[in-house]
């Protein structure tokens, strides 16, 4: 039974860290987006809807619609969706190249995916700079696009791969044995069970390629800003808090319903495996 | 389970991981190429390593990059180790609640979690300045907001390597006479040790890794390697810090290299 005192001596100082560094910034975050900016970086009163006007595209100032915001929300979405899809198509077959070499081999391929993902982010970004400038590409949305595949094919490889791992071939057999084609047999046999691992391999990558501003920032240029960067801005350059409070709240609650519905489907265990 | 491989799917397979270490080898091929600009090769050099160790600025964010990881991995051990004993030991009212909080660190995109924490600290030091006090953004914040990511990863960890061991364990322990401090000291932590390790490390390279929260929370005063390398980077690319990247992938490989070594399984894989 937890008491309350079994509760500080094990699970309270975490749980009590989170909620100051984690839930309260999370709350003065959402109150900042209702306010105004007055100076540079600074926040004030009167309580107001503007920012949460702005980021769906309305202009308190020239009381229009501009779809400004909104394109580059459309276009982080559709960078999101393009790189992951990418991500897919180079990770789904490795995952199953990896799983099906013998043991040492396979901790050896293991191995050498893991030293890209744990490689410094921002080197293995701006490692992309030295390949593509003398071909022209930076910046450019071609060179953000190719810098999130690269950054991101870990996060995928790895969550596909477990579920390979586990698959019963069997199956498979079963399928070939009562005649079905290589195609049709690899969809009903060995496709479903890798479900699990290739979603939660998505959600990895569209997540972090739906938030990040690093790799824009590096490799896009101004002209193919994502989201990422148009919150960074605001934090710097244009010092608006208040816009920039209720951008990243969009953003985080773009994730947590993404991850929501993910629980729905997965239950509570599929959330765990996923992390 | 060895199954036939189809030729085009090993070739598949190489051309990704030729896609993954092309930038890695290009990177520290052109640290030792004698050119200021560094696209076309002009010959060998190890020059800009010299420059790079004179470099004071360089020394310094290595010195504020190790003192993070080493103080923020040591609170977030404890702390989330902690947490993770507790979600398995207890059954827990609000369970779900509780992982949701966990998650949440690893999921939140972490250019809003730099932010949040940016305006929280400028909300606390509005409140502490009308008490009269005050402090600036810098190694404090920096060590706060990494301490606030590493602790999830940590308790999650551990809580994995502990569930495949159910409560009798305990119970069984306190039978044959242990104190509810030596059956944690001499049966549970033990077992939790190789999570507990494993968590550590993770939280580890996730501090030395990070460039975004701390951004955002680390001030104008304060830089690590990773701010360091990026406001170089937003300066035009300068091949020291192709000699600094390439050391880091060093680094990497040799750490990644001894935990596969250190971790790797007794009998078998």
């Amino acid at each position: 039974m937890l008491t309350l005192r079994r509760f500080f001596a094990t699970l309270g100082p975490g749980v009590l860290w989170l909620a100051v560094f984690l839930i309260v910034p999370a709350l003065v975050m959402l109150g900042y987006s209702f306010l105004t900016r007055t100076d540079l970086a600074q926040v004030g009163g009167p309580w107001t809807l503007e920012s949460w006007g702005r980021v769906f595209g309305y202009d308190a100032l020239f009381q229009e619609w501009t779809g400004d915001n909104v394109r580059v929300l459309w276009r982080s979405v559709w960078v999101a969706t393009l790189s992951t899809a990418l991500c897919v198509l180079m990770g789904y077959p490795l995952a199953f190249y990896i799983a099906r070499q013998d043991a040492r081999r396979k901790n050896l391929l293991l191995l050498l995916l893991i030293i890209p993902f744990w490689t410094n982010f921002l080197i293995r970004v701006y490692a992309w700079i030295l390949i593509l400038r003398p071909f022209d590409l930076v910046p450019s949305l071609t060179a953000t696009l190719l810098g999130m595949v690269y950054a991101f094919v870990p996060f995928f490889v790895l969550p596909v791969y477990s579920s390979v791992e586990k698959i019963d071939w069997r199956l498979l057999e079963a399928a070939e044995d009562l005649g079905a084609p290589p195609v049709r047999a690899f969809l009903s046999a060995v496709f479903p069970q890798t479900l699990p691992g290739l979603v939660a391999g998505i959600l990895l990558t569209f997540i972090p390629a739906l938030g990040t501003f690093v790799v824009s920032d590096i490799l896009g240029g101004a002209k193919t800003a994502l989201v990422g960067n148009l919150i960074q801005n605001q934090f710097g350059q244009a010092g608006d808090w208040p816009y920039g409070s209720a951008l990243s709240f969009l953003l985080m609650g773009a994730v947590l319903l993404g991850l929501w519905a993910y629980a729905r489907v997965a239950g509570q265990k599929g959330l765990e495996e996923l992390v | 389970m060895i199954r036939r491989t189809h030729p085009a799917l090993s070739a598949w397979a190489w051309l990704v991981y030729a896609f993954l270490y092309l930038p890695i080898i290009v990177l520290v091929v052109f640290s030792f190429n004698d050119s200021r600009f560094g696209a076309t090769w002009a010959g060998f050099t190890t020059k800009w390593y010299g420059v790079l160790f004179a470099r004071a600025d360089v020394r310094e964010a290595l010195v504020h990059t190790l003192e993070i990881a080493l103080i923020s991995t040591l609170v977030s051990t404890v702390l989330g180790t902690l947490v993770g004993l507790g979600l398995w030991r207890y059954t827990l009212r609000f369970r779900t609640a509780l992982t949701g909080l966990l998650v949440l660190p690893i999921v939140v995109p972490d250019v809003v979690m730099g932010v949040s924490l940016l305006m929280f600290y400028s909300f606390v030091r509005q409140g502490l300045e009308r008490a009269g006090w005050s402090f600036d953004n810098g190694f404090w914040t920096v060590l706060l907001a990494h301490v606030t990511f590493q602790i999830s990863y940590v308790a999650l960890t551990v809580r994995s390597r502990l569930a495949g061991y159910g409560p009798e364990l305990e119970e069984a322990a306190r039978d044959l006479g242990a104190s509810g401090w030596e059956s944690f000291r001499r049966i549970i932590l033990p077992l939790a040790m190789p999570g507990v390790l494993a968590g550590a490390l993770l939280a580890f390279t996730l501090s030395l890794d990070d460039f975004v929260v701390t951004y955002f929370t680390s001030g104008s005063g304060f830089s690590t390697l990773p701010v360091l390398i990026y406001t170089n980077v937003k300066r035009g690319v300068t091949p020291d810090i192709n000699a600094l990247s390439a050391l880091l992938v060093l680094v990497t490989v040799v750490a990644i290299v001894a935990a596969n070594a250190l971790l790797r399984p007794r009998r078998g894989a």
